[in-house]
């Protein structure tokens, strides 16, 4: 059946704020869709609240609405726009929940609006887990023995009957959220208390713990005819028991003999068929490693996390064909656009392996439990293409940026075996390289397969590598070593590590299409991965297409991680469309499966590879590029600029000489002093004990951090000599080669600029206000555009030192400057000669494309060509509160206490005419519910008690009932503000701080410690339990302000407008 | 054994002179065939194990080939009949909980000439676009006598192949209490057809190819099942004639494959020699009856040319999604449809298997 004709105008939800188990893949889903939907005539009507993706462009939809994600905001905006359809399954969970909502409560009807994709019955039986059970039933497709219950009564009793270990899974929750393993009754207690609270129909399910067995995942499509095929097939390498998003993925399924593969397969179409899915589905199962037993896990009626993966790992654009799909297009009718002749109903053959490698953000959470099961933890992955699994997850373990080139992992070298086998049992986020070292050291695979239960396969694959590398470091590399160790994924380096010998000869990759057919038809798909053999694809693809144009290499930022995300992702994507435009042929090289930019028709060539210097070596020597663009992708890319420029590579816009002005502490210091800058006094240190002389010199509190990093990792307020050496410990305990930075932290307003230079004039579109004050990161403060408090001076004197740094500097693109201002002057803080996090969502409030302005100018364009004059550009109309969004709850033990290091995953933008409502959007955006009653429970550390005071009487003039711990309440009542006294938690004697939060009683709490950090302390205990209560917590004085200022309007959501951004 | 004891060279040499160096595996010497690449993920087994592939060198394009071991249980025949067998990289430390053994030693024991390490992808492009090649496996050094291979190498053909592969006895399968007799015809049948058709309640008898018309009467079977099997099906004549004879006895007939061609050969149609077959678990085909599209698994390397057959003796019922060629025919003067792709599966996808069931319906109407 052709495009349905009584469809004109849909509404398409995207999935909000990036969190844990929710992240940029929607935006990747969401684009596709969009893109789709306009290809075929359609008017879209987009909302999300995420200003920082693709999807919310002016170019993906006709009307864009960046508003809160809840039921109100979208029947709002149903009856402002009018659309006829809502399509359901692209935006993630949060799409689909509400789109369910909607359609259950009949608003959809209605408004006659028809729900696309998914209709309620099939969700309904997809998600409620006895719903499901009986059609899995039904079909004969077998389940776990399992049961829905509602209280923990009826848990630990149907525990009983089942035997433990069971597995606790809360009903309609994210990524798994609030699920867990237990072993005994008293985990289950605990876990099932925690999940059906969690849940929004307060339903667990209890289910027969069957970890050990494989962990199999299919990616199925089926049209409105019926017509129904598989994608891809999955193997998890860790067995049942992590969360999928949490394990190592490798594609296609490789442990399974045809008769298993296929009973699985018939499975997955039995289900998609029997749910009526029009669109794409997700289907896990477990299967029994010593047998042909099996049961289904799990089914996703909607795009996900996976289908992006599958969709990277094949070819198969499973979201655009979706959208088709639920427009009333059949497989049998869309092209597939790989090969340009066949259709879209055929299932892809591979003629590679893929490996998925999640990232975790252990590295910036030192305390958080790093334990891993059904709740998922990763903030993204990265994705490898290889003709070898060995290959493949080499390449993935080093695009993961962990500071590894193999799957040693050094800090394992020191523990002892025994210990070793003691953590195994239990995975987290190092298992494969703790098991790996045991491989090392002579344990066999069968004893670590007992344990683990990783399949022989996959160990026995991982003992090659050590294989390998023991041959390397016997007698002479020769030349056939070398090229045995390259087919092996290593690279020159770690070669010559490992042999002590210098490689004898060089040898480069050469790149392979990845054609959804195993070479059978002819393709056009740009699409290429590296690997050693000897006929070069892309070469002949390149010379095949070659129309005389320049190229252009444009760099990605690899895995989301907090503190580099979608935002990244939006630049580089931007940036190539520009080129494009331009007449450039742009090519992208980048290693994340969940982004836009690593569509294979984003840009004229995709390169999925690893980004360090000798990948990005062997695409340069392939694609010989007029230059490069570095300055897009964060700081993986930015970290190739040095090497880039000594191979005489062309870098489009600022030097890498500025680069290293900007990164270099001495050089900045210089460049300062000539433009008469001041900034908090530093130093650059490379050991504790340098670090402690010069903290006392400066004088407590300092900050400090490494160079060359992004969203604080690792940075720190130190008080005292103590945490000075502390945290230099853990910096110089991971692998760092660049030195440590320590400045004096001055406690002032922050304040942001994203500028573009030409090399002399400069373009400011926006000044951005900080809510909190320095001291809580950049990323994680509440951001205002534009900025509300300045006087005029203080303005003018950041436009001056934004021109003066820029151009001095030399900045040819985007520059992100960081300011605080401190008793009335002007700091500069830091100096990124490269796009920043910001840049999209101030793109967006001022109307001015920053990316493609950029771009034009890297090429070679003056912003007075282009039409702009130099200084700052008029001030919108509208105000722009930018808000974090956090993924707490997924992170047991994580502080939730803000600071100088960055915690947050996501964000959200409210947009309003004034400053208090677009606030109010912002904070409902993030999820923040604002109750107008109840208790609020203040406990701040002795600096910030002068000024909770007013904060408390605001809250208390509301009528809010105050408690406070003894010293803040003491505090508060002496200024005459009632508050109840509350003991702590040390203090043991109920009523304490957590009996207080479990009663439900309190809705906000204000928190802020000296210190916080170990999960072990007061402060992150109470925290903590706000966080598993779901109560706001607000972490900062000025947060906690602003947030009673809001409360104060008496204003709702329901009084502010909405916006189409497509207007600004 | 370790990766790093690398085995002794082997090399590819393909009709047009080209020369891939590789490694050998399986058994030592060299094999000529005609050269052909499948691109099925899983099921090497059965692939090796397919009567099918008679003459025929086969490369898989899918880069890991052993992974989960052989095992007793899945073989399509009681032997190998490919002539030699190219993959990327075979697995020595197999994992499955059915595996009795790793791929090398399947290839010794069944005498198949191997060569892996290679560039699987860029022979499969070659043969795309060239086209089927004949070519040679051999652990000897090629260099030495490569012209004198390469003539052997052209003159080869594969004939006689449905003489090679079939039974000389007749064969019963049956569960108990069977409801309906097959005669299955052996042009190299996949051992699933047999299984397919007695777990619905057939006896299954297996003739040789040869077998008439007259002898099918005194069988006198309920319905009756053309196999699989390999080479040009024009060369059959003397099968041919006994088809277009076995036809008109009115007993319902289902045909696979080779069985497919060989009944449209019967019925005055055309078959022709594809550039470079349909090979894999992933074709995709359009039944025009139910107009909905099927994934199916392959194996030919010629095809039933679609309107050459006289519309009174018989209508094209499907065709393949990807290139249009004619997967399917139902024939309007008997009661027989045939399909070219392989409803049995093993391997591949079980999405067609309800055509087994259509057979069924067909005797069932019959006898009552």
């Amino acid at each position: 059946m052709p495009l349905r004709q009584d469809i004109k105008k849909v509404l398409v939800i995207g999935s909000g704020p990036i969190i844990i188990g929710q992240a940029a893949e929607f935006d990747y889903a969401g684009t596709q869709a969009c893109r789709a939907l306009k290809q075929e005539g359609l008017e879209v009507v987009l909302i999300n609240s995420n200003p920082a993706t693709i999807m919310t462009d002016k170019a993906m939809a006709d009307k864009i609405y960046i508003e809160p994600l809840n039921l109100d905001v979208v029947k709002r905006i149903i009856e402002i726009e009018k659309p006829d359809s809502l399509l359901s399954t692209l935006g993630g969970q949060t799409g689909l929940t509400l789109s369910m909502q909607l359609a259950e409560e009949g608003f959809l009807d209605l408004h006659n609006v028809k729900l696309l994709g998914a209709d309620p019955e099939t969700i309904h039986k997809a998600e409620d887990r006895q719903a499901f059970k009986d059609t899995m039933e039904k079909i004969g497709e077998p389940c776990i023995p399992s049961k829905v219950v509602e209280t923990i009564e009826d848990a630990v009793s149907f525990a009983g009957e089942i035997g433990y270990p069971v597995i606790v899974r809360p009903a309609f929750t994210l990524g798994g959220t609030g699920g867990g393993i237990a072993d005994n009754e008293e985990q289950l207690r605990d876990i099932s208390k925690n999940g059906l609270r969690l849940s929004p129909i307060t339903q667990v399910l209890i289910e027969k713990c069957i970890s050990g067995w494989k962990e199999i995942e299919f990616e199925v499509i089926r049209d409105s005819k019926g017509n129904v095929i598989t994608v891809c097939s999955m193997e998890n390498f860790d067995p049942v028991g992590i969360h999928t998003g949490d394990s190592i993925v490798i594609a296609p399924a490789v442990t399974l003999s045809d008769r298993e593969y296929q009973m699985l397969r018939t499975a997955s179409l039995n289900i998609i068929s029997e749910l009526k899915v029009e669109g794409g589905c997700n289907c896990q199962f477990a299967l029994h490693p010593e047998t042909f037993e099996y049961a289904v896990i799990e089914v996703n009626p909607r795009v996900s996390r996976s289908s992006a993966l599958a969709s990277k790992a094949t070819g198969y654009p499973i979201a655009k064909v979706a959208t088709r799909i639920a427009i009333g297009y059949t497989l049998d009718e869309i092209i597939n656009q790989v090969t340009g002749k066949t259709y879209a109903c055929f299932e892809p053959a591979l003629d590679y392996v893929v490996v998925k490698f999640p990232k975790w953000a252990f590295d910036k959470f030192v305390y958080a439990k790093r334990t891993l099961g059904t709740q998922m933890k990763a903030t993204g992955e990265v994705m490898a293409i290889g003709t070898s699994f060995e290959q493949a997850i080499m390449k993935a373990v080093r695009s993961t940026e962990l500071g590894v080139d193999s799957m040693n992992m050094k800090k394992f070298e020191s523990v002892s075996t025994e210990e070793l086998l003691e953590k195994i049992p239990r995975a987290d986020d190092e298992r494969a390289f703790q098991v790996y070292e045991l491989l090392k050291r002579g344990v066999s695979v069968n004893e670590l397969h007992n344990i683990t239960m990783i399949d022989e396969w996959f160990l026995d694959k991982l003992k090659n590598l050590t294989e390998l590398e023991r041959w390397l470091t016997e007698g002479e590399l020769s030349e056939e070593k070398y090229l045995t160790a390259k087919k092996f994924g290593y690279l020159d380096s770690t070669i010559e590590r490992f042999s002590g010998q210098k490689c004898p000869i060089k040898k480069h990759s050469v790149f392979k299409m990845v054609d959804t057919c195993a070479g059978e038809f002819k393709a056009e798909t740009p699409y290429f991965y590296s690997t050693f053999d000897e006929e070069n694809e892309a070469k002949q693809f390149i010379e095949r297409v070659d129309q005389g144009k320049k190229k252009v290499i444009v760099f990605g930022s690899g895995p989301i991680r907090i503190g580099q995300g979608i935002e990244f992702d939006y630049c580089s994507v931007h940036c190539v469309w520009t080129l494009k435009e331009q007449g450039y042929e742009a090519i992208i090289c980048n290693n994340n499966p969940e982004t836009v930019s690593t569509d294979f028709d984003t840009g004229d060539r995709l390169y999925f590879d690893p980004l360090t210097k000798e990948d990005v070596e062997s695409i340069i020597e392939t694609e010989q590029p007029y230059g490069v663009v570095v300055q897009f992708g964060g700081q993986t890319a930015i970290k190739l600029t040095r090497h880039l420029a000594d191979m005489g590579v062309n870098i489009l816009g600022t030097s890498a000489d500025s680069i290293d002005a900007a990164e270099d502490r001495e050089r900045f210091d210089e460049l300062l002093e000539k433009c008469g800058i001041p900034r908090p006094d530093g130093y650059t240190v490379m050991t504790t004990e340098e670090a402690v002389e010069v903290a006392g010199k400066l004088g407590y509190p300092v900050l400090l951090r490494p160079s060359y990093v992004l969203g604080g990792q690792n940075m720190i307020i130190a008080h005292s000599e103590k945490d000075v050496v502390e945290y230099m410990g853990i910096i110089t305990r991971t692998m760092i080669e660049n030195p440590v930075l320590i400045d004096k932290y001055m406690m002032g307003k922050e304040v942001e600029v994203d500028a573009i230079c030409d090399g002399k004039d400069f373009l400011i579109p926006g000044i951005m206000e900080h809510i909190e004050r320095a001291g809580v990161h950049s990323g994680d403060s509440i951001s205002v555009y534009p900025a509300q408090t300045l006087s005029q001076k203080i303005v003018d004197t950041i436009i001056d030192y934004t021109k003066k740094l820029a151009v001095e500097l030399n900045v040819i693109g985007l520059v992100n400057i960081q300011y605080v201002v401190y008793n009335n002057e002007v700091y500069v803080i830091e100096v990124n000669p490269r796009s920043s996090r910001t840049v999209p969502y101030i793109s967006k409030v001022t109307g001015i494309p920053m990316v493609d302005i950029a771009t034009k100018i890297m090429l070679g364009s003056t912003l007075k060509e282009l039409g702009y004059e130099s200084g700052l550009y008029k001030k919108s109309k509208y105000v722009a509160v930018k808000v974090p969004v956090f993924s707490f709850e997924k992170l047991q033990d994580v502080d939730t206490m803000l600071g100088p290091e960055m915690k947050s995953t996501g964000e959200c933008l409210g947009i309003a005419e004034t400053f208090e409502d677009a606030l109010l959007k912002g904070l409902v955006a993030a999820g923040y519910d604002l109750k107008r009653e109840g208790g609020v429970l203040i406990s701040v550390r002795d600096q910030d008690k002068q000024e909770i005071i007013s904060i408390a009487d605001k809250f208390s003039q509301m009528g809010f009932e105050l408690y406070g711990t003894s010293g803040t309440a003491s505090t508060l009542n002496k200024n005459m503000i009632a508050t109840n006294l509350v003991n702590k938690i040390s203090e043991k004697t109920e009523p304490n701080v957590l009996s207080l939060l479990e009663s439900g009683k309190i809705h906000y709490v204000i928190s802020t410690s000296e210190k916080g950090r170990l999960p072990a302390r007061d402060s992150v205990k109470m925290r903590r339990k706000s966080v598993e209560r779901s109560i706001c917590s607000l972490t900062a004085i000025d947060t906690a302000k602003a947030l009673a200022n809001v409360l104060l309007t008496e204003r709702t959501i329901s009084d502010v407008d909405m916006i189409d951004i497509t207007t600004i | 054994m370790s990766i790093f004891n690398q085995s002794e060279k082997a090399y590819l040499l393909l009709a047009d002179g080209t020369v891939f160096e590789g490694r050998s595996f399986g058994a030592k010497g060299t094999v000529i065939g005609e050269v052909v690449f499948t691109t099925s993920l899983t099921g090497y087994q059965e692939t090796l194990t397919d009567p099918s592939y008679y003459g025929q060198i086969v490369t898989q394009t899918f880069p890991l080939i052993g992974n989960y071991g052989v095992n007793d249980e899945d073989f399509e025949s009681a032997k190998s009949y490919v002539s030699g067998y190219i993959v990327r990289e075979w697995c020595n430390t197999p994992s499955n909980f059915r595996s009795q053994g790793d791929i090398n030693e399947f290839l010794v024991k069944h005498n198949v000439i191997g060569i892996h390490s290679i560039d699987t992808r860029c022979l499969t492009r070659k043969i795309r676009e060239v086209g089927v090649m004949n070519g040679a496996i051999t652990t000897e050094n090629v260099n030495e006598k490569k012209e004198e291979l390469l003539e052997k190498i052209k003159a080869y053909k594969i004939t006689d192949a449905v003489k090679s592969v079939t039974g000389t006895e007749i064969k019963s399968y049956s569960n108990e209490n069977p409801e309906y007799k097959v005669v299955l015809f052996d042009f190299g049948y996949k051992r699933n057809i047999r299984n397919e058709l007695v777990n619905r309640g057939c006896e299954v008898i297996v003739v040789p190819a040869d077998t008439t018309a007259e002898q099918i009467k005194e069988i006198s079977p309920d319905g009756i099942m053309f196999s699989n099997g390999p080479g040009d099906p024009a060369e059959n004549t003397e099968i041919i004639n006994n088809i277009r004879e076995i036809s008109k006895l009115g007993i319902p007939i289902f045909g696979i494959c080779l069985g497919h061609q060989l009944m449209a050969l019967a019925h005055g149609a055309k078959t022709e020699k594809l550039k470079y077959g349909h090979r894999g678990a992933n074709q995709p085909v359009i039944d025009k009856v139910l107009s909905k599209t099927f994934v199916t698994s392959q194996n030919h390397g010629y095809a039933v040319v679609g309107d050459s057959i006289d519309p009174s003796e018989g209508t094209v019922s499907h065709i393949n999604a990807n290139d249009g060629t004619c997967e399917g025919m139902r024939y309007s003067k008997e009661n027989a449809f045939t399909v070219q792709f392989h409803p049995e599966a093993h391997g591949g996808p079980q999405d067609t298997a309800y055509l087994f069931d259509e057979f069924i319906d067909m005797m069932k109407k019959e006898m009552h």
